[in-house]
């Protein structure tokens, strides 16, 4: 987690290198991303999934040719096979339903939900989820918590979530990192870090306007630019 | 890859329409292949002075086009130009003793042989040669006569 | 000083920086394209589909009133000399050599381009580009050789149908309703005309397709990803598309006489 500005969508880019990274290495399952030719990433990345904040979905494509899109691009199944993979992903998420819809016909909410179908159906080791809260109602932003949770635990795999919903994160994140400024600040598990009494934990933690992250944004003395001795 | 119906054919139609198209403008707008398929003979004739007249001019007998100028030379010997002439088969009884003259199309037109027929009972064929021809007529050379004549005429 | 230097040059830089940046694109695009072609047909039927067979009405159209106005200018012209029956030679030479590679490439960039130029770029604006590489699939190859391709096919033919069509414009604006005789229109035509006249207006179809194709795939590409860039890309691809044809169409016939 962390405040809007502080590279979170940037750390999770350079995880799945779509930044190359100007220093320093980033390893991931033991190897240096950085060192791997584009035929290696593009191996690595089959066992990620990533749902991006909008969800990302093809548009010229049906729901459900959009979850089958990763098999048809990897695999060479055939159309009775994908449906038996595709449907019970399609049902997990509550939109078996909805397979022949068009992503323009969908909300917020369930867009997310078929991009999570979509970024489950080539069983990946890791899970990156893009700030899978933003702006989405109370009921939707509760469906994707628990499916997040429910996920991981049913798939045993690793999830990485970047948000800054304190709420939402606590109810499902086993541990936590808090980033400001490009730094990590604190880590722990989400209570440990409601108790945290370092000024930005606490600021974040429990949304005060003022603090490390000042209200105000650099600006020239009040009084002088008022009275206009600054230009 | 699953394309529907309507994309295939629609695709297909374009495709063969354009294809179509540039077959239509490399044949039927270009003088080139008017021959090319047919039967033809091939024979020669020699002229002094060919003017303007160049390969792909058409032959024509009466006015109808019966085949085409394929190959212009000068020989060095005879000093003179030799036009080389494909006459579609089905023209195959033109006697022997036809001449041949280069003719203009209209007052500024382009140049092409006209045969006139002769009386003779041979024909022409593959390889025969036209022997009565008759040369260009250069505008500049009938203007310079003109004036000649004109001048000693007073 | 330098303030001035700086604000000529740097839109210069700039200038140069993007043309270096659409070069190597485009190396990457044509490394791209044998993979593509055979492994992906399907995906660049598809886009000839897009670009080429959805512009054939607006192609057709166009032709028919382009070859018809080329008809009654040239008559209008030509009646002064009694020369009518030149009108052919005319119309044709000036559709087979210029207008008909040159408008058809403005058209494909208004009808097909702006649609390719927005389409890429709205894909990534809401970060479809990015989610296809998080998928391990190449978006160049899946989304942006195939558009491309599509384009380099599409343009030849429709010049090919925009030529022929405007014959026939011509044709019965001059035979039809003018009253020029049917078989000096076309012997004239066929007799002025050469293979290799033909042959120009092809290359500059080829040269004008590739550069419309990669122009618009290249703006969408490159857009800014928001709304208002995805709409500056469209704008550009036009712009630059007919500046491009243009020029190049000058060069084309300058080294070809």
């Amino acid at each position: 987690m962390g405040p809007s500005g502080t590279g979170k969508t940037t750390l999770l880019k350079l995880i799945a290198r779509q930044l190359y990274p100007d220093r320093g290495q980033i390893i991931v399952d033991g190897v240096d991303i950085a060192t791997l030719s584009q035929r290696e990433l593009y191996e690595l990345r089959k066992r990620f999934g990533m749902l991006f904040q909008n969800g990302a979905l093809l548009t010229d494509m049906s729901v459900f040719e959009n979850v089958a899109f990763p098999l048809r691009e990897h695999t060479n199944l055939s159309d009775r096979l994908i449906r038996l993979v595709v449907l019970p992903k399609l049902h997990a998420v509550g939109l078996r339903g909805a397979a022949e819809l068009m992503p323009s016909e969908l909300s917020g909410g369930m867009a997310r939900r078929v991009a999570l179908a979509r970024a489950i159906v080539m069983d990946p080791d890791i899970l990156i989820y893009d700030e899978p809260f933003v702006g989405l109602d109370p009921i939707s932003m509760g469906v994707i918590a628990r499916l997040l949770r429910r996920m991981n635990d049913a798939l045993g795999i690793s999830s990485i979530v970047v948000s800054h919903d304190i709420k939402e994160l606590a109810e499902v994140s086993d541990r936590s990192f808090l980033i400001s400024d490009g730094h990590v600040v604190a880590a722990g598990t989400p209570d440990e870090l409601r108790n945290d009494q370092s000024d930005m934990v606490r600021q974040f933690m429990h949304g005060l306007p003022d603090g490390p992250v000042a209200f105000h944004y650099d600006a020239p003395d009040y009084k002088q630019q008022l009275l206009g001795t600054h230009k | 890859m699953r394309q529907n119906l309507a994309v295939e054919i629609g695709t297909g139609l374009f495709v063969l329409l354009g294809i179509g198209a540039l077959f239509f403008l490399t044949t039927q707008t270009t003088g080139r292949n008017d021959f090319a398929g047919t039967d033809t003979y091939t024979v020669q004739a020699r002229f002094e002075n060919v003017g303007s007249l160049k390969t792909r001019a058409p032959v024509a007998m009466s006015g109808v086009t019966i085949g085409r100028v394929t190959n212009i030379e000068f020989d060095g010997e005879s000093l003179e130009a030799v036009v080389t002439l494909v006459i579609d088969r089905r023209f195959s009884q033109i006697p022997d003793d036809s001449d041949a003259s280069i003719l203009t199309a209209g007052l500024l037109g382009s140049q092409y042989i006209g045969l006139q027929a002769g009386g003779s009972e041979l024909y022409l064929e593959e390889g025969s040669e036209i022997l009565f021809t008759q040369s260009a007529i250069v505008l500049e050379n009938l203007i310079g006569k003109f004036l000649v004549k004109s001048g000693s005429d007073e | 000083m330098t303030r001035l230097l700086r604000e000529v040059f740097s839109p210069a830089l700039e200038f140069v920086r993007n043309f270096g940046a659409m070069v190597l694109f485009f190396v990457q695009l044509l490394r791209y394209t044998p993979w593509t072609f055979v492994r992906r047909f399907g995906l660049v039927v598809g886009q000839v589909y897009n670009a080429g067979a959805l512009s054939i009405v607006i192609i057709m159209v166009c032709g028919l009133f382009v070859g018809g106005v080329l008809g009654l200018q040239a008559f209008a012209n030509l009646e002064r000399f009694n020369a009518e029956e030149a009108t052919g030679i005319l119309a044709a030479f000036a559709l087979v050599k210029e207008i008909g590679p040159v408008i058809t490439a403005l058209l494909f960039a208004g009808r097909a381009g702006t649609a390719l130029a927005s389409e890429i770029g709205l894909m990534k604006a809401t970060d479809q580009l990015s989610a296809m590489e998080m998928m391990a699939v190449n978006p160049m190859q899946r989304v942006l050789v195939p558009r491309f391709l599509g384009g380099v096919i599409s343009v030849p033919l429709l010049t090919a149908v925009f030529t022929m069509v405007g014959l026939l414009g011509a044709h019965l604006v001059a035979v039809e309703l003018l009253g020029v005789d049917v078989g000096a229109f076309w012997q004239q035509l066929q007799q002025a005309m050469d293979v290799e006249d033909v042959y120009e207006g092809i290359i500059k179809s080829i040269v004008f397709g590739v550069v419309a194709s990669l122009l618009a795939v290249w703006e969408g590409y490159s857009a800014v990803p928001t709304a208002e860039g995805v709409g500056r890309a469209t704008t550009r691809t036009v712009v630059a598309t007919a500046i491009a044809v243009l020029i190049l169409d000058f060069m084309i016939t300058a080294s070809l006489i």
